[in-house]
């Protein structure tokens, strides 16, 4: 174990943890969940400063950005696995109260690596004085409750353009940021040390306006952009994606041999990689090299349940999740790559954590499985199901997801032969749609 | 008048996707081309990007937006004068949230400095005070709102609202609808949406025409007037339909607040 880091509490802090425990031991016999966050809400609610509290001390790194927040924090998490503990918010409680909930459960943890909800980045910059930030993307998402880009991009900037800059043996925060993403290299051209990574980006449409001058930007093949009005481009990288390849500036190549599948994880490898290079090593221990990190990615294969794969009816399930158009986008990446006669199962629902209003729907491209067989369900799967039909996708529409599911699992294989194995089905829900299915599976 | 030869039908022209496609309303522009399209008739979408000439077309779909790219958007179209025109010449017109507000006299963007829009309707929008409108909207077609085929009234209008803009109507503008729940236009006279003769804007999303079918193939009718026998050939909309049953019916309450005191404008 290396230095002990176990904070000294005031006897305000000190309550505030008390009442956390105690409510999460309350919330557990009342059998209402394992009550991290309400706990963490209450903790916060004693003592204000809790947060900053708890993170002092370690070496704590943030994942912020609209999607692969929850896969790159356990990416980040593995990859900085030597064997000492690392105190993460896993279930993507990913608001202040989700964080101090993490840190009260791993108090002598010398390493916190936590996913940040986008809208509280500021807040938890200030409060857990990071060595790391990693910024992966802005789109829309969830229109309804969180701001529209710019202003969080603008919001962003402020609080990472008032990082200290590095003092004498005190390193600045790193900020490891997608430059590729317009939105996140307006956030991050004003802080103190950035690590630019050309993770690509999937969703180009909400980057059209230039954040700085209001021009329109635009796009060459190879993902650089630049404005066509003032200077604002793309920063000059130190890292990026080749194909599945992460190559750096001073010419090492590494492949992305990763357990997990997708272009856009590999983009989220090639983010962690650099993050974890990044990190000031522990006492006596080495430094992660990015070959390093990315050799522990390889061995990872699911993160919070998102692309596992579940045995239903003696056939293959996989479980994916997307919330919002640029999520979508990237998943039907996904399954391009992956078997072709696949079933896909799709649902959708429009709670608070979803956004209220699904007319997002009509920003994903659909058409994209018009050769598939379909069936949409989820609470809003009438939503769904009109857009498949403008789309012109065949489909079933069975409101009921596990329902849904075993018309999918049941039904034959597209093409399947009797030589042939059956292609396994895929699942594809937003926010809570994923995690009502997984809880009824 | 017929078509020239080569040329489409119908042309429904999305103005400005990359300035005005933040909600989704794009689907508008798709709702009416394969509704004609269904009914045998030639039909072209095009989305018209911000950098380009805008095309001409019969009709023309605004949608919402940020408060940057609104002004930005606002700014081209009077600077190139091509929708102004196509309106002048007979074009229709959908214009919803960002859009609805631009097409009017004025608009405030982030820091409510006023801009000036189309003023192709008559009606003008200021900062509201009070929380963002975030929520479902059921509104009643207005008495003097614009019948269907045969001058029967719509059916009554659903979709999601989410802006900050007030918005009044001046004499040249008849409201659209009624709000039965939700916001609308937000000046106290309980409107939603205004109309003037090809022109219509509203403050819903969902996309508004595919879950109003109905004012989809009102505006259709408009375009394709003198071009095909009206009314429409009936379409299969059962799936249209059970979504306006559910939306109907859903719970005002839900969606109705946002549940942080995160607050944005427009």
């Amino acid at each position: 174990m290396s230095v002990p880091v176990r904070q000294r509490l005031s006897a305000r802090a000190a309550t505030a943890v008390l009442a956390a425990g105690t409510v999460n031991r309350l919330s557990r016999l009342l059998g209402r969940g394992n009550g991290t966050v309400i706990g963490g809400r209450t903790g916060l609610a004693v003592d204000p400063g809790l947060l900053a509290t708890l993170a002092t001390g370690r070496r704590v790194a943030l994942v912020s950005g609209t999607n692969g927040k929850t896969t790159t924090t356990g990416m980040l998490v593995r990859a900085l696995d030597d064997g000492s503990a690392v105190a993460t918010n896993r279930t993507g409680a990913n608001m202040p109260a989700g964080h101090v909930a993490a840190l009260i459960g791993d108090r002598d943890a010398a390493t916190a690596v936590l996913e940040v909800d986008e809208g509280y980045l500021g807040q938890v910059t200030g409060a857990t004085r990071p060595r790391v930030v990693v910024l992966l993307n802005l789109s829309r998402d969830q229109l309804d409750r969180i701001a529209e880009v710019r202003m969080l991009a603008e919001r962003w900037r402020t609080a990472l353009g008032g990082l200290p800059p590095g003092r004498e043996g005190d390193a600045p925060t790193v900020v490891v940021a997608n430059a590729d993403d317009p939105m996140v290299a307006w956030a991050a051209t004003d802080a103190p040390g950035v690590r630019w990574v050309g993770a690509g980006q999937v969703w180009q449409h909400d980057a059209v306006g230039c954040p700085a001058c209001g021009g329109r930007i635009g796009f060459d093949d190879d993902g650089g952009w630049r404005c066509d009005s003032c200077d604002f481009a793309r920063p000059e990288r130190s890292a990026w994606l080749e194909g599945h390849d992460l190559v750096l500036a001073d010419g090492r190549r590494y492949p992305l041999e990763i357990g997990l599948p997708g272009q856009f994880n590999r983009a989220n490898a090639a983010m962690v990689a650099v993050a974890a290079s990044a990190m000031p090593p522990l006492p006596g221990r080495p430094p992660v090299e990015v070959g390093t990190a990315l050799e522990r990615l390889s061995t990872l294969e699911e993160v919070a349940g998102r692309f596992s794969t579940v045995r239903r009816h003696g056939r293959d399930v996989r479980l994916l999740l997307a919330k919002n158009p640029a999520g979508w986008t990237a998943i039907f990446d996904l399954l391009d790559e992956s078997d072709h006669r696949s079933p896909v199962v799709l649902s959708v629902n429009a709670r608070v954590a979803d956004g209220h209003d699904p007319s997002w729907l009509w920003d994903v491209p659909f058409e994209r499985l018009a050769r598939r067989t379909v069936v949409a369900t989820g609470e809003r799967c009438r939503d769904l199901a009109v857009r498949l039909r403008y789309a012109e996708v065949d489909h079933r529409t069975v409101e009921d997801p596990l329902a849904a599911l075993d018309a999918a699992v049941d039904g034959p294989g597209d093409g399947a032969g009797p030589d042939g194995p059956v292609p396994p089905v895929e699942f594809l829900g937003n926010y809570t749609a994923f995690a009502t299915l997984r809880s009824r599976l | 008048m017929s078509p020239a030869p080569g040329r489409p039908a119908l042309t429904v022209v999305v103005v400005y996707p990359d300035l005005l496609g933040t909600y989704g309303d794009g689907g508008n522009g798709l709702v009416l081309t394969r509704r004609a399209a269904w009914r045998g008739i030639d039909a072209a979408l095009v989305n018209a990007p911000s950098d380009r000439p805008l095309p001409r077309g019969d009709v023309y779909c605004l949608g919402g937006g940020e408060d940057g790219p609104q002004v930005r958007a606002s700014t081209s179209l009077i600077a190139e004068g091509t929708l102004a025109r196509a309106v002048d010449d007979g074009a229709v017109l959908l214009a919803v949230c960002a859009g609805f507000q631009l097409v009017g006299r004025s608009f405030p963007d982030a820091s409510d400095r006023s801009h000036p829009g189309l003023g192709l309707l008559d009606v003008t929008t200021r900062k509201g005070t009070g929380p963002r409108a975030v929520g479902e909207v059921v509104a009643a077609f207005d008495h003097r709102a614009p019948g269907g085929p045969g001058g029967v009234p719509l059916p009554r209008l659903t979709g999601f609202e989410n802006h900050g803009g007030v918005t009044t109507l001046g004499p040249e503008a008849v409201p659209l609808a009624s709000v039965v729940t939700g916001v609308g236009n937000g000046g106290g006279d309980g409107t939603e949406g205004a109309w003037s003769g090809r022109v219509v804007g509203t403050y819903l999303h969902g996309p508004v025409l595919a879950r109003n079918v109905a004012l989809a193939d009102l505006l259709l009718t408009w375009a394709l007037g003198g071009d095909v026998t009206l009314p429409l050939e009936p379409l299969d909309d059962t799936e249209e339909d059970a979504l306006r049953t559910e939306r109907l019916s859903a719970d005002p309450g839900h969606g109705a607040a946002p549940t942080s005191g995160r607050r944005r404008r427009r």
